[in-house]
């Protein structure tokens, strides 16, 4: 089917026309229906054609090429191997519904002007493409920097606005802290002595102390732009602050290159982990997942509860990673792969619900100006399509069967429980309660999840204006459309793709899983059919044959003589809308139990209030333990700075005249 | 006859090291100038000598542009500025004059130790005098900070100037003549600005005090 090539030049042709798009809405600068109605559309062709190939290019042997692109002596070089076959596809997949669900939401302006908006789009998801092939660190930083430059100007595209600028901003911040910290990252791998390509790096990995440095400022560096804990501060304000497709796409496919970039260099460049690494990566991935789902519980605002949802996931996936490392540096393979194949298959899942829960909130915000939960409400009735594709988003995140989420989250709690006898006393006690913690964090998602949805769509409109609201637009519409149908149709068949990670996890070291995963159809058995299956299409059978049977039994049992009447008030005449369980409401269990968490200020009304008043503000608490003691520093730097300057003419020429004396000194031999 | 020249040159050094040091003594703002006019012809002859000895004819065009700007152009204008501004007599120093004679001492022995090895590679003809026309730029730059008010700060620049031009005609036979000229117009636009500036103060503060600056710094 392919030709001889291979995929590789047919992928980095689909990202050089992703360019061109981005170049030909320059052209187009102020032509909103051009760029919304062609531009858009074509992009997301383009996106449905790499996940084509790249689904193709999952089971090929690695390809390289080096572009000759750029300063002289600095070539491109590119790679595809498995591991980047498997997150192009979902950059590819997730990309083909967002371009879709975006043309339909850019065709309103927007703060910038939309060619722009399209040239910053287009050049965010071919950034996104190039630091998945990278094959060298200059390519790979080269790629990664051009990726945050361009989501941060869609992620500022509503300037006017003061918070979109601080938000920002913040990100630009943590985003250079990581980058920072990769460089120096690539500078110690390649002092080990292989150079600055990636296959000299895995020839020659550095050893001891220099590798656990390397793991240590890749772990900031990627850890800064997957959210992990102490650098989470910038995502719960740069989500809600984008355009909703910008939101879906960062959450979805750019998180993810952060995980991409921990499995290249920590189980591919830096050769056999330390299980001290392995540890360490649990431990911040499930702290970040707690912390994350505790706080999206609490949100009120849509966007900001998805994005503290994405850190949760995020955390998952890292303390997955963190497994796999763990096992294997105990020489356990198998269940490296285990947990390596439950990791790669929630990104693909993450990725797929949360660009489809994000999208909806893009509708649901255009529908009605609204993103604040306590002013949203039986949208269902307004908007029912997208009502019920944003469910198969919500019953995909909460981890439901069978859908995709929960062949995610059931393969990685397999790997924790069947975490076999480690030779260290210390992990054979830890993972059984980080097998509980992932529970805890799994039952939390769901309530969340609920709270999302139910607040969201079901009740009674708590505002007026509500009942204007209208369903999306046709391109919005499929856009959700194609990304609802990847979370069932990876929840129904997990098992081709399953066999694809299997290939691509056996590359980082790991071993094939077992026999049954390749001979059965229908039966997930990842480690061997007596321990743990699971069949998505029998449950799925279960599932419908419950509903068939109660929806005929009441047929059968009801007596068909119903008496219609006003349900009992309780006797209390005055009801609204208002009187509804709120976010608020619904989270306060949450807030109640997790209260040493949060930095929580409340207004409480008093009894005699004549206008009564109810305010609860949460802040984060470990981004405020963080972020002040910095800020409140570089302001005393400044300060100390400021002393400096004096407003006298000759103390400024002292400085010179001193500057002149000491560098004179300096050179003196 | 090289060996003439060298002491030529030598002289020439001598007396711009001494002018300069006057110069830092001085209080006066006419003798300050008439300081910097001597400075000026120094350099003249010094180019000149050089010229001749080394047989460089682009040597003697940067000394009539020499004469023509700093001994001439230069003085005048400052004269002129000075009558305008009608502050002939006294200028105030931040430091006081012996203090300031000693930290220059200071700084000659500094700058000679600094070239002592660069004068040994060098093949010029006088090769000693890069440690005086380092010391010329530094007590010229030192002027500048410990002088309170715009005129002689101003002289102190154009006199840093001529430590330069002296460095490279007498170490190194001068410099192309593009720079030169480019050089030469540097140091009229300096002095138009420095001009405009002063006029500007004095119209701002009723003085010509730069301490009265400090008011324009916010907090």
């Amino acid at each position: 089917m392919m030709p001889a090539l291979g995929a590789l030049p047919i992928v980095l042709a689909l990202l050089g026309a992703w360019l061109a798009l981005g170049a030909a809405g320059l052209l187009a600068l102020e032509r909103q229906v051009f760029v919304a109605r062609v531009l858009f559309p074509l992009g997301a062709a383009l996106g449905a054609a790499l996940a084509v190939c790249a689904a193709a290019a999952l089971a090929e042997p690695p390809q390289s090429l080096v572009l000759p692109l750029g300063p002289p002596g600095l070539p491109l070089s590119v790679r595809l191997d498995g591991l980047a076959a498997l997150f192009l596809l979902l950059l590819g997949g997730v990309s083909a519904g967002v371009s879709c669900f975006a043309a339909g939401y850019f065709a309103r302006r927007e703060g910038a002007p939309p060619g722009l908006i399209c040239l910053a789009y287009h050049l965010f998801l071919a950034a996104m493409g190039l630091v998945l092939l990278a094959d060298d660190a200059y390519s790979f930083m080269l790629a990664w920097e051009t990726m945050a430059l361009a989501s941060f100007f869609l992620v500022i595209t509503n300037d006017r606005d003061a918070e979109t600028r601080g938000a920002a901003f913040l990100y630009l911040l943590v985003a250079h802290v990581g980058a920072v910290a990769l460089l120096a990252c690539f500078a110690v791998v390649a002092n080990a002595g292989g150079g600055l390509g990636f296959a000299a790096m895995r020839a020659q990995p550095p050893a001891g102390d220099a590798a656990t440095l390397a793991f240590t400022l890749a772990l900031v560096g990627f850890g800064a732009k997957a959210g992990l804990l102490p650098l989470h501060g910038w995502l719960p304000e740069a989500h809600p602050a984008a355009p909703s497709p910008v939101s879906a796409l960062m959450s979805a496919v750019m998180l993810k290159t952060a995980l991409y970039g921990m499995l290249r260099v920590g189980l591919d460049l830096l050769g056999a982990p330390a299980a001290g690494w392995g540890v360490a990566l649990l431990a911040l991935g499930l702290g970040s997942a707690l912390y994350g789902v505790i706080y999206a519980a609490v949100q009120v605002d849509m966007k900001r509860l998805l994005a503290y949802s994405s850190i949760e996931n995020l955390g998952l996936m890292f303390a997955g990673v963190g497994l796999a490392m763990v096992f294997e540096a105990h020489g356990k393979p198998t269940f490296a792969a285990l947990a390596l194949c439950a990791v790669l298959f929630q990104a693909l899942a993450h990725a797929l619900f949360k660009s489809l829960l994000f999208s909806a909130t893009g509708a649901v915000l255009h529908a009605t100006g609204e993103r604040n939960l306590g002013r949203l409400g039986g949208l269902m009735r307004y908007m029912p399509q997208v009502a019920w594709l944003s469910l198969v988003g919500a019953l995909t995140s909460a981890g439901l069967p069978p859908l995709a989420g929960f062949v995610a989250e059931w393969l990685l709690l397999q790997g924790f429980l069947f975490t076999p006898e480690l030779p260290d006393s210390f992990l054979n006690m830890l993972i059984p309660v980080a097998a509980a913690l992932v529970a805890l964090i799994a039952a939390l998602a769901s309530y969340t999840m609920v709270k999302f949805f139910g607040v969201v769509f079901l009740g009674r409109p708590r505002e007026p204006a509500l009942t204007a609201a209208h369903d999306a637009s046709l391109p919005e519409r499929l856009g959700l459309a194609w990304l609802a149908a990847g979370c069932i149709a990876l929840g129904l068949q997990p098992l081709p793709l399953l066999r694809a990670l299997d290939d691509s996890t056996r590359m980082l070291g790991a071993e094939a899983l077992s026999a049954t995963l390749g001979q059965h159809t229908w039966l997930v058995a990842p480690v061997a059919v007596e321990r743990a299956s699971y069949a998505p299409l029998l449950v799925l059978l279960g599932v419908g044959a419950v509903f068939a049977l109660t929806f005929l039994g009441v047929r059968q049992l009801f007596h068909g003589r119903a008496r219609r009447a006003a349900p009992w008030d309780c006797g209390f005449p005055l009801q609204t809308a208002r009187m509804q369980d709120t976010a608020e409401g619904f989270g306060m269990p949450i807030r109640q139990i997790f209260e040493p968490f949060f930095h929580l200020r409340r207004e409480l009304p008093s009894a005699f209030d004549r206008a009564p008043r109810y305010r609860v503000t949460l802040e984060d608490r470990a981004w405020r333990a963080l972020s002040l003691p910095v800020a409140r520093g570089v302001e005393a730097c400044t300060r100390l700075v400021a002393h400096l300057q004096q407003g006298r003419i000759a103390l400024y020429l002292l400085y010179s005249f001193a500057t002149l004396i000491a560098l004179l000194l300096v050179t003196m031999p | 006859m090289s060996a003439f020249a060298t002491q030529l040159v030598n002289l020439c050094a001598a007396v711009l090291l001494m002018v300069t040091f006057v110069m830092i003594a001085q209080r006066r703002i006419v003798t300050l100038i008439h300081l910097y006019t001597l400075q000026g012809l120094t350099l003249v002859v010094a180019a000149c000598v050089v010229a001749w000895v080394s047989g460089q004819p682009h040597l003697y065009g940067s000394a009539a542009l020499t004469l023509a700007l700093k001994v001439i152009l230069i003085p005048l204008l400052l004269h002129r500025a000075v009558n305008r501004l009608n502050v002939r007599w006294d200028v105030e120093t931040l430091i006081n004059i012996p203090t300031m004679m000693i930290i220059g001492i200071v700084l000659v022995v500094f700058a000679f130790n600094l070239t002592l090895p660069i004068a040994r590679l060098s093949v010029a003809i006088a090769p000693g005098t890069l440690g005086i026309a380092l010391a010329c730029v530094l007590l010229s730059f030192m002027m500048m900070i410990t002088r309170a008010k715009a005129v002689p700060q101003v002289i102190g620049f154009l006199s840093m100037e001529n430590g330069l031009f002296f460095a490279a005609t007498a170490a190194t036979y001068g410099m192309p003549m593009v720079v030169e000229l480019g050089i030469a117009l540097d140091v009229l636009v300096g002095l138009l600005i420095l001009g405009v500036f002063v006029f500007q103060i004095r119209a701002q503060f009723d003085s010509l005090d730069i301490r009265q600056l400090e008011k324009l710094k916010g907090d």
